[in-house]
């Protein structure tokens, strides 16, 4: 496998380990309240809908939708070749987690509102597993 | 007295540096230059100035950068004697002024200067930031973004736009005349760096930024300041200067905080904010006079004229179009002196500035011809959202 592009990494800490690091399983990881079930991103210590303190990261199907597209042509960074696609998805379990994300393993054109997607990971260092989308 | 204390206060003075494309002038001496002009205009000397307030947060002795004047180094080049002083966190880019009121309302002080300094062009990074291959730590609530090679507000907008955009069906020839339209008025406004005309066919085969985004919807970034002096009415009724009373402001954030978590995404912290300016005041869209709203990228205007109900939703395209109901001569004139897209990046300060000379009927050729009584300011996008409402009695 070629050497993924290199992307700005996220500083890792408490308040998003799970969801950056948790892809090791090959999974993508939400908050989600162990009280009334409802979804959090990113981390709350408690749940905004019953202020239950039993929050805490699961697995998550890891397929949604893409809500929103927008096909970038500006070089902010020179090692990636422009234009790509920045998507926005909106996952199954909730209408209101909605993560951006590049589509990949399909040509800028896929990119588009309505496409069913699933998460795939490209991984980085020793444990940061960055959550990418393809179609489904 | 009314219970909502803005009523009771007032913009007193109005000033702007000049702006730079390209800087001569160390961006902190540009907002001393802002400052100065603003108490002068109030009829007041610094030593009448009590308070002092900027958003964002702004590090002492460093005079250039996103927010290039901290309140330290104003206090001591100005000699400021300060009863109160703010510097950072609030709702958005008017903050400071949101803050200020709240501050004479408590009878902390009597005028206090806020301001806008931006100083970005001075160390020629602005957009180039990564071009020299490095790739920044992802933090904050960027960390969401910045993975995925999105460092711009632009790329994060425009995700909202494309679904505003297909809902509504507005398409990119009607959010076009926002532009042309604010480089028609920045043709008759001195201080604007960009005053040339341009047409639908510049904007239409103009670079594309990040779709529906081109070069022509993106403001301009620049170097240069703005201030403002807020008073209480009754000191500022004694000046030389008309005051313009703050009839309404909005500062609300109630769903979720992050650009892409609302409960009613697309929507953004500004249609909160809208929605609480108006519980505050008898008035209504139907009474405002000129708009004044953050143009930060074009489709944010858009949202702020939705928010605030100047039009109704599904319906501005159609307002847009042709450009003549936003002209100066229309009925709703809008971004009276070019906005951040002609004029340059103030961060709404110059948008209210603007408001203030029309309300006083000083804004030159650019004059709105009919009565102006009431003038809306937006300011923000995404997490960002506060707006006032000024009315000259």
């Amino acid at each position: 496998m070629t050497d993924p592009l290199p992307r700005p990494l996220p500083a890792i800490s408490e308040m998003n380990r799970d969801f950056w690091c948790g892809g090791a399983d090959g999974r993508l990881h939400i908050h989600r309240c162990g009280g009334c079930g409802r979804y959090h991103h990113p981390y709350v210590a408690a749940c905004s809908a019953c202020l239950s303190r039993d929050v805490k990261a699961v697995p998550v199907s890891g397929r949604g939708t893409v809500k929103a597209v927008t096909v970038n042509h500006q070089p902010w960074f020179p090692a990636v070749p422009v234009p790509y696609a920045l998507i926005l998805v909106e996952l199954e379990e909730q209408s209101d987690i909605r993560l951006m994300s590049n589509l990949v393993n399909a040509p800028i054109g896929t990119a588009q509102a309505g496409l069913k997607v699933k998460v795939c990971f490209q991984k980085y260092q020793d444990d940061i597993f960055i959550p990418l989308f393809e179609p489904a | 007295m009314s219970r909502y204390f803005e009523k009771n206060v007032a913009v007193s003075g109005v000033g702007q540096s000049k702006l730079y494309r390209k800087p001569t002038v160390y961006p902190f001496d540009l907002c001393v230059d802002a400052c100065m002009a603003a108490i002068e205009d109030a009829g007041l000397t610094p030593a009448d100035i009590d308070g002092v307030a900027c958003w964002p947060a702004a590090i002492p002795h460093q005079g250039h950068g996103t927010s290039s004047a901290s309140t330290t180094d104003i206090k001591n080049s100005l000699g400021l004697k300060l009863n109160w002083y703010a510097s950072g966190s609030g709702p958005a880019q008017y903050a400071s002024i949101i803050n200020a009121i709240g501050a004479i309302a408590a009878g902390y002080c009597d005028h206090v200067l806020c301001y806008r300094a931006e100083g970005e062009r001075w160390v020629p990074t602005y957009g180039r930031a990564f071009i020299d291959g490095s790739m920044p730590v992802a933090q904050g609530f960027q960390q969401w973004m910045l993975p995925y090679w999105a460092p711009s507000a632009c790329n994060w907008i425009a995700l909202h736009a494309d679904e505003h955009m297909r809902r509504t069906g507005i398409s990119r020839e009607q959010m076009a005349m926002i532009p042309i339209n604010q480089r028609r008025n920045a043709g008759l406004n001195e201080a604007a760096v960009y005053r040339d005309p341009i047409t639908l066919d510049d904007y239409m085969l103009a670079r594309m930024i990040s779709s529906p985004f081109c070069l022509y919807d993106c403001d301009v970034p620049i170097d240069g300041s703005a201030a403002v002096v807020i008073s209480r009415l009754d000191l500022a009724r004694d000046r030389t200067r008309k005051p313009i009373r703050f009839e309404a402001v909005g500062s609300a954030l109630h769903d979720h905080e992050s650009w892409f978590g609302r409960m009613d995404w697309p929507n953004m912290a500004l249609n909160d904010a809208a929605k609480m300016m108006w519980s505050r005041t008898d008035l209504t869209a139907k009474d405002v006079s000129t708009a004044h709203l953050y143009d930060g990228f074009t489709w944010l205007t858009i949202l702020w004229m939705e928010a605030l109900g100047l039009t109704k939703p599904g319906e501005t395209g159609g307002f847009l179009e042709g450009g003549a109901r936003i002209a100066l001569d229309g009925e709703l004139p809008l971004n009276t002196n070019g906005g951040q897209l002609s004029e340059g990046r103030l961060h709404a300060f110059s948008h209210l500035v603007e408001a203030v000379r029309q309300l006083r009927g000083e804004a030159g050729p650019r004059q709105v011809k009919k009565e102006v009584k009431v003038s809306v300011c937006g300011a923000g996008g995404g997490v960002f959202g506060s707006s006032l409402l000024l009315a000259a009695d």
